[in-house]
């Protein structure tokens, strides 16, 4: 077939695009991902009876505003990879300053603790599930994700699908922080991080076999 | 540089708006450019050529609402191209016949090329192994040159649904030539 001919059949007839579609798809993916990982964990895993009695503590805050600001880091990671050519500027850079920010507060909480309570601000109760549960719950958003990614363009499959997962990973922890007791920094600056990095190594593994079009 | 640029976003812009004679103007003048930048980078592979231009045509084409008007769009040609050059080469695996493909200093946007060849697949028998719901509405459509709502009359198919199998189609062709390349 002659170039030109396949220019003229590509030319011919709608040709309009609606520039909005990928904001709109991805705002999609956020929501509903985000409304089964809570179905997921209020049903499975029931809510926290004490919530609201916690939110008195700064220490719930922190827990928070931890997950969310990686959500937001993660998930306009992986918006900017689904396009090619946009760069990708600092925003991934916050990952670890915020994930270090973490560790530092852990450890000053470890270093002023007494020693007998330092087992359990690592270990928390559930150090166990904590991982697991959080990948469950990033599940349905790693789906959401994966599916708006293969819909667009990345050139970066590897990487886009390590954005994807992580973007998962840490907006599931902000779900799962809905049943989850736990607020020591030392715990969150290693369970909660694990449980974010299931869905990464599951989207890095997956990147390079579903995004490629 | 700058004038390719403004040139070639203006005329996307306008073909993303609707504007159907803009957009041929835009792949037509984008085909020169991805054809020498082609040559330079398949030396030793000159039949793939027309089969990967077209193949990076239909791509550009399939993918155009991943272009942010904000962005250059010579950086967004630039990203296609060189993945899809890249997934050939895998594909291939015969990278000691080729010049390096990652040479991130050839620019798709230096040169052009008018010589064209022949692909060695030709769209419209590859048509033929798609379900009605995709064929029709592209030939119709795309071929003939039909409005999308003569198409809807004439399938029975309402009038997003013709949108939808054109862009499907479109698709599943890409694929088609990816798996033949």
């Amino acid at each position: 077939m002659k170039t030109e001919d396949l220019v003229s059949l590509l030319s011919t007839g709608g040709v309009a695009v609606d520039f909005r579609l990928p904001s709109r798809r991805w705002l999609l993916a956020l929501a509903g991902g985000a409304l089964i990982a809570f179905f997921l964990t209020a049903g499975l895993l029931k809510l926290n009876p004490t919530l609201w009695h916690e939110t008195l503590e700064p220490m719930f805050w922190v827990r928070e505003s931890y997950c969310a600001v990686l959500g937001v880091l993660g998930f306009v990671t992986a918006v900017r990879l689904a396009r090619p050519g946009s760069r990708l500027g600092l925003v991934p850079m916050g990952i670890p300053v915020a994930v270090i920010a973490m560790w530092v507060l852990a450890v000053v909480t470890l270093v002023v603790a007494s020693p007998q309570d330092r087992a359990r601000l690592i270990l928390g109760h559930s150090a166990g599930v904590c991982p697991f549960l959080i990948a469950l719950v990033a599940a349905p958003l790693l789906i959401a994700f994966l599916w708006v990614m293969r819909s667009l363009a990345p050139t970066q499959l590897r990487w886009a699908g390590v954005a994807s997962g992580f973007a998962a990973g840490s907006i599931g922890a902000l779900v799962y922080t809905l049943h989850c007791p736990e607020l020591a920094a030392p715990f969150l600056g290693i369970w909660y991080l694990l449980g974010m990095l299931i869905p990464t190594a599951i989207g890095a593994w997956l990147g390079p076999r579903v995004l490629r079009w | 540089m700058q004038l390719i640029e403004e040139r070639l976003r203006s005329l996307m812009l306008q073909g993303l708006a609707g504007d159907a004679a803009a957009y041929r103007m835009f792949l037509d003048e984008l085909t020169t450019h991805l054809r020498s930048y082609l040559r330079r980078r398949l030396g030793g592979l000159p039949d793939e050529v027309e089969d990967l231009l077209q193949e990076l045509l239909l791509a550009v084409h399939n993918k155009r609402h991943t272009y942010d008007p904000k962005q250059p769009l010579t950086a967004w040609v630039q990203a296609i191209a060189r993945y899809k050059l890249v997934d050939l080469l895998r594909r291939r695996s015969r990278g000691d016949a080729l010049t390096d493909p990652l040479d991130e200093d050839d620019q798709v946007f230096s040169t052009t090329d008018n010589d064209a060849a022949e692909a060695k697949y030709d769209v419209v028998k590859l048509l033929r192994g798609l379900p009605d719901r995709q064929r029709l509405p592209i030939l119709y459509v795309k071929i003939e040159g039909a409005s999308v709502t003569d198409a809807a009359v004439r399938t029975g198919m309402s009038e997003s649904a013709v949108k939808v199998g054109i862009h499907r189609g479109l698709k599943a062709l890409a694929e088609r030539i990816r798996s033949i390349g």
